[in-house]
This record gives structure tokens, C-alpha cells and sequence, in this order.
């Protein structure tokens, strides 16, 4: 089944990249060149800005597609996915987001390693930076395979890679260019493009059912193959409802986490802006996941189970065949070109913040003792952000097909079980120390990617990623109900063992992050 | 809460302009901001009563709201992977108690988000407000 005009699905994403980069330049053009103009836009963006953007940085293709997908095929498991999404937001919201603004400058390790020894707590924080960073930007390229051949019509893994390696460029570019003001921007436009699209067809829906939820509901129940099933828990998690609270645990301890997520907050002037912009972005990714719950059952109703599991892009082209229904060929065309964009802007985010981690926390503070001028820091970044565009455009092309969700639910198992209980402790336990978060980031880091290479998720079963052995003595698909518990023991343990404490730094932390005395402010140009 | 795609802030209308005035103090370029700030000023403020309070505010509220947050989160997933009967009996219409609840888990993410904005600039921002103008010699004025 060919959905569509492939030609016209690449004339509006083409559109896109032209007005994006068009912005891009010239937003370029205006800034000045200072670190904090390219790591964080110069702290000029307020708190509305960066709600947007955050929104279009976290919504990605996974959780557009495959959320409304999985409401379609599977339905009430598809909602209890994308809520461990939003109210995971909870945690950046109370207990993350203004302390970090407070204490940081560009990155997650700013953060961590503020009354620690600098060195080691720099290299390990930025070690589960760029591992959170490469499988999310492997899950976004392996993504863009497979939005090729559901959109464009095109199969051959030859001519995919080169739309794969074409994203890399783009992203390349936009991340030189433009910094992370130039990134932002590209978040904003592709945040409000997809919000209002995803928004749009919603409406188009209800207005069949006279916006009454128990109708498209009652409707997906007679037209679904599973009847009642479909509005019923464990249709999807059913065989393997531990793997699910795995998983769920993951999420609600990973977003708090994502680095990418987390530089976003050095780019508002103050705490009260970062505050502002959680609100707004949970206020739109809220709404966003409310959108694909009724965008899947829509799909259920209007596209049907098994015409959607036959489509090219199998669960994923729920969405496009229901825009393809509703609306036609443009309607499709819109959605497509917006499905690209969010894969752009969301691989920009996570190619600017590994530079940044790269650049600030290792070359700059454990190579130079924190000696490099802050101009020689901005270029090591720009040629580690080429260095990691040309690394996933590599492993997109290799990991093109594999499963897309495990790639994002393994990036927030490694968050939730590295960064977020050094985080934490970092913040709100007096007593933490060096070895405690050392050690905290390294256990969680090694379990949850160790608990995932013997898991069936690699080996084992006809599903896996290696079919052909079997090495899988881990029992669950998520690692994050041992390797989360684990993160926040080692941590602790490593704490109590070790004498470590510096009072002094430990009272500008807490001041600091309280009040926010001498976090650095916006760049007046 | 009937209108669940407005951003809770969008209730405070208030002025959000960056302190980008003060260039007289402005650290971007590289200076080290806290270099501004003595330690003993650090310290005194550490032991004043007023930073206590502020630490108090921000904890009496956070805290205790993680605690149920996380709770009623978890509550909800291991009703719906568990007590698959109980989540599937008829509430209203055609949802059922898990989609309710479900549904539910929305209302609650947007309401604690509300509180604890309303919390923030009522109770901690003035507080705060305080403290780092003293701390940074009323050079820079303070937001909010």
C-alpha cells in the first residue's frame, strides 16, 4: 500500500528545511560568539521560548508515530505509555529544572561536579552523557529509515541510507550555524508545526464523533478484531506486564535525566524562567498526548488494525493513513514533512548537548584543567559536533530497522539509573561526595546497559537483534527495575565509605541553588 | 481545570523580562560569577534564619507533592498491569475505571504543575528574591 504523493511529502518537508535554515543564518548572523551563545543561545530565550522547544526537542518521531501507533493497534497500552512520558515532567518541574539553572553553566556535569573533585565526576558525567546521547540519536536516524519507506515509497536500504546521511548534513549544519539558538528555534518551529497538525486532525476526528470521547471510543470497540480488548490494560504488555513497570520506572526517572532535556534550562536567563518553561512544556506535551490518544483510536475506527499493521511502516503508519483518510494527499503531505522536521530538530538537540558535554566537561575541564580559552572550547565543540554527525549517520545506516522504542526506552534507562540519583543526591543530600556519584553514575550506566545486552532483547528469541545465539539470562525487555534501585544504592554506598565533604562548597551549592546569587545571566548584544 | 492544552502560567500574568540590564555585572564572558561572592557572605547567609525558611518552603511543598505524585503514577500502572478486571469495569459511557484513571493522571500532572507555580511565586520567589540581592551587593536588581 502507497499512501499518497511522495513527491509532494518531500516538497513540504523541502519547504521546511528552507525556512529553517533561512531562520538559522540568520539568527546566526546576530549573535555573538561567545560559549555561552552557542551552548546555550545566550541565555536570551524566555521561558514560554524554551517550554516550545523542550516540547519539540522531547516529542520526537517515536513518540508521535509510534504512541498514536500503539494506541491504534493496541490502544489502552498505548496511553499507558505516553503518560510515564508526561508525568515524568513532574520531577523536572519540582525537584531538577531551577536548582540546575541556579548552579550550572552548560551542562549536566556543571551540576554534578560542583562540590565533588572535578575530574572524575566531569568524566563520568559526561561518559552517560554521550551514551544517553548516542542511543537516542541512533533511535532518531534509525527512525528517519524507517519514515523513508513508509512516506517516500522508498524500500531499497541503499537509497534510505542516503536519506539517512542527508539528515546527518542537515543537522550538521544547523548545530554549526546556528548553535543552540539557532537549534532552538528549529525546536519552536517544528513544536508548533506538529502540535497544531497533530491538533488539527484530532478535531477532524471528533467532529465525527460530536467530540464525544465515549462514542470514538464505543466505535473502536465494534470496529477493532480485539473488540473490548481495546479499551482494556495488557493487550500490548499483556505476557510481560514486569517488563512494563520496568519500563514505566524508567520513564518516570529518565526525563529528569535526558541531558539534552536538561541544557535546555541554561538557555532562560533565570530560575523562575526555567520554572516557566517546564510549565509550558508540560502543558504541551500534555496536550500533545492527548491528541495521539484520540489520533489512535481514530485510526482504530477510520484506517482499522489490520490495514495499518500491513502498511509499509506497520504501527507507525497509523498517524499518516489516518491524515491520508481525513485529509488526502496534503493533509498526509503536512504530516510527513512535520514527522522529518521532528526528527531534525529533535537529532540537532542531541548533537549540540554530546559537543557540549564533550567539548566543556572533557577536553576543556579533565584535559586543559578547565585552561582552554573559551573560543578554543567552542571550536573543539563544533568539530566534535561534525565528529558525532558523522558517527550517526554510520550507526543509523547499520541500525536501520532495528526497533526504535527499545533504542529511546534504553536511552531513559540509562538516565534514570546514571544521572538522575546523582542528580538528586547532588542537590538534596548534604553528605554525597565524590566516590558516591562516581560510583552511582558508572553502576547505572554499566547495569542498565549490561542488563540489556543479556536481555531477550538482544539474543534469544526470533525478535532479537542477534536471532542466531543466545546469551539472555536477564528476563525483562528494561533493565530499569534493577539498574534505578541499583544507581540510587551504589550511590549511597559510596558515599558512606568514603570521608569526603566539602562543607565550604556544599553551603555555596545550596545557597546558590536556592537563591540563584551569581548564576550567570542573559547576554545583552 | 477545564481547558487542559493552556499552560498553567499562562494564569500569571506577570512581567517575565530577562535581567539583561545589568551589564555592569554581567559574567558571560567567561568571568567566573561566584569569584563576586565571598565565602563568608556564602556562609552567612547558609546560617541565617531567612535561608532556613526559604529551604523549608521549597521543601514542605516539593517533597511531600513528589512523594504523591510518584505514588498515585505507580499506583496506576500496577493496577493496570495487575488488577486487569478491576481497570476494565465500566465507569461512564465507555470508559472504563483505567482509561478514568488514565485520563485522570493528566488532571493531577497539570494541577500539581499549577500549585506548585502558584507556590513558587507566591512563597519561594520573594524569599529568594531577598537573599540574592544581599548576596550580590543589589548591583543587579532582582527578577520577580
Amino acid at each position: 500500500m502507497q499512501m499518497g504523493n511522495p513527491l509532494l511529502n518531500m516538497s513540504i518537508f523541502g519547504l521546511f528545511v528552507l525556512i529553517t535554515l533561512f531562520i538559522v543564518v540568520r539568527v546566526a548572523t546576530r549573535s555573538g560568539k561567545s560559549a555561552a551563545d552557542f551552548y546555550a543561545g545566550g541565555r536570551s530565550f524566555d521561558g514560554r521560548q524554551n517550554g516550545i522547544a523542550i516540547a519539540g526537542d522531547y516529542l520526537s518521531a517515536a513518540s508521535f508515530l509510534g504512541i498514536a501507533g500503539a494506541v491504534a493497534v493496541y490502544g489502552y497500552d498505548g496511553l499507558l505509555y505516553s503518560i510515564g512520558f508526561l508525568v515524568a515532567w513532574l520531577v523536572a518541574l519540582l525537584l531538577v529544572a531551577e536548582p540546575l539553572r541556579n548552579t550550572g553553566k552548560y551542562t549536566m556535569a556543571d551540576v554534578l561536579s560542583f562540590r565533588m573533585q572535578q575530574r572524575p565526576v566531569r568524566t563520568a558525567a559526561a561518559t552517560s552523557t554521550l551514551a544517553v546521547s548516542f542511543f537516542y540519536l541512533l533511535a532518531q536516524m534509525a527512525g528517519a529509515g524507517g519514515l523513508v519507506a513508509l512516506l517516500l515509497g522508498i524500500t531499497d536500504k541503499t537509497q534510505q541510507g542516503f536519506v539517512i546521511a542527508l539528515v546527518g548534513v542537515l543537522m550538521i549544519v544547523y548545530v554549526l550555524v546556528g548553535g543552540m539558538k539557532g537549534t532552538t528555534w528549529v525546536q519552536i518551529i517544528k513544536a508548533v508545526l506538529l502540535i497544531i497538525g497533530a491538533g488539527v486532525i484530532c478535531i477532524m476526528v471528533m467532529l465525527h464523533f460530536g467530540f464525544n470521547l465515549s462514542a470514538l471510543l464505543g466505535e473502536a470497540v465494534a470496529k477493532s478484531p480485539d473488540g473490548v480488548k481495546v479499551i482494556q490494560p495488557m493487550l500490548q504488555y499483556g505476557k510481560d506486564p514486569l517488563s512494563f513497570v520496568s519500563l514505566s520506572i524508567a520513564l518516570m526517572f529518565g526525563a529528569a535525566g535526558l541531558p539534552h532535556v536538561l541544557m535546555r534550562f541554561y538557555t532562560v536567563p533565570t530560575a523562575k524562567e526555567a520554572r516557566r518553561s517546564v510549565s509550558w512544556a508540560i502543558g504541551l506535551i500534555g496536550a500533545f498526548y492527548l491528541f495521539t490518544l484520540i489520533l489512535g483510536y481514530g485510526a482504530a475506527v477510520f484506517v482499522g488494525k489490520d490495514a495499518i499493521l500491513a502498511a509499509p511502516g506497520g504501527v507507525n503508519a497509523a498517524a499518516p493513513a489516518l491524515a491520508f483518510h481525513l485529509g488526502g494527499e496534503v493533509l498526509l503531505g503536512v504530516i510527513a514533512g512535520v514527522a522529518f522536521a521532528t526528527i531534525l530538530a529533535v537529532v540537532a538537540g542531541l548533537t549540540i548537548t554530546a559537543a557540549a558535554s564533550f567539548a566543556h566537561d572533557i577536553y576543556n575541564s579533565v584535559l586543559k584543567d578547565g585552561k582552554a580559552t573559551p573560543e578554543k572550547e567552542v571550536r573543539v565543540a563544533r568539530i566534535t559536533a561534525i565528529v558525532i554527525g558523522v558517527i550517526s549517520i554510520i550507526g543509523g545506516v547499520a541500525a536501520n530497522g532495528q526497533n526504535i522504542a527499545f533504542l529511546v526506552s534504553l536511552a531513559f534507562a540509562i538516565a534514570a539509573s546514571a544521572n538522575l540519583p546523582s542528580i538528586l543526591y547532588s542537590l538534596y543530600w548534604r553528605r554525597f561526595n565524590t566516590r558516591g556519584s562516581v560510583w552511582s553514575i558508572y553502576g547505572g550506566l554499566i547495569s542498565a546497559v549490561g542488563l540489556i545486552a543479556f536481555s531477550p532483547v538482544v539474543s534469544g528469541l526470533k525478535t532479537s537483534m542477534f536471532p542466531a545465539f543466545n546469551i539472555a539470562w536477564f528476563p525483562l525487555t528494561n533493565p530499569a527495575l534493577i539498574s534505578v534501585p541499583l544507581g540510587f544504592f551504589l550511590g549511597w554506598l559510596g558515599t558512606v565509605t568514603s570521608k569526603e565533604f566539602n562543607a565550604a562548597k556544599h553551603a555555596e551549592m545550596e545557597v546558590r541553588s536556592m537563591t540563584g546569587a551569581g548564576a550567570e545571566k542573559a547576554i545583552a548584544h | 481545570m477545564s481547558s487542559t492544552n493552556e499552560p498553567p502560567e499562562s494564569v500569571h500574568p506577570k512581567p517575565h523580562s530577562a535581567p539583561d540590564g545589568a551589564p555592569a555585572t554581567d559574567p558571560g564572558h567567561g568571568a567566573d560569577p561566584a569569584a563576586a561572592i565571598s565565602q563568608a557572605a556564602i556562609e552567612g547567609v547558609h546560617n541565617s534564619p531567612e535561608f532556613a525558611q526559604l529551604r523549608t518552603t521549597f521543601r514542605r511543598f516539593a517533597f511531600p507533592m513528589t512523594a504523591v505524585f510518584v505514588v498515585w503514577y505507580f499506583l496506576f500502572v500496577l493496577l493496570s498491569t495487575y488488577a486487569h478486571d478491576f481497570m476494565s469495569m465500566p465507569f461512564i459511557g465507555n470508559v472504563n475505571v483505567g482509561l478514568a484513571m488514565g485520563l485522570g493522571q493528566f488532571v493531577t500532572t497539570f494541577l500539581i504543575t499549577w500549585l506548585y507555580v502558584r507556590h513558587a511565586n507566591r512563597n519561594i520567589d520573594p524569599l529568594a528574591a531577598q537573599l540574592r540581592t544581599d548576596l550580590e551587593g543589589g548591583s543587579s536588581h532582582a527578577n520577580g
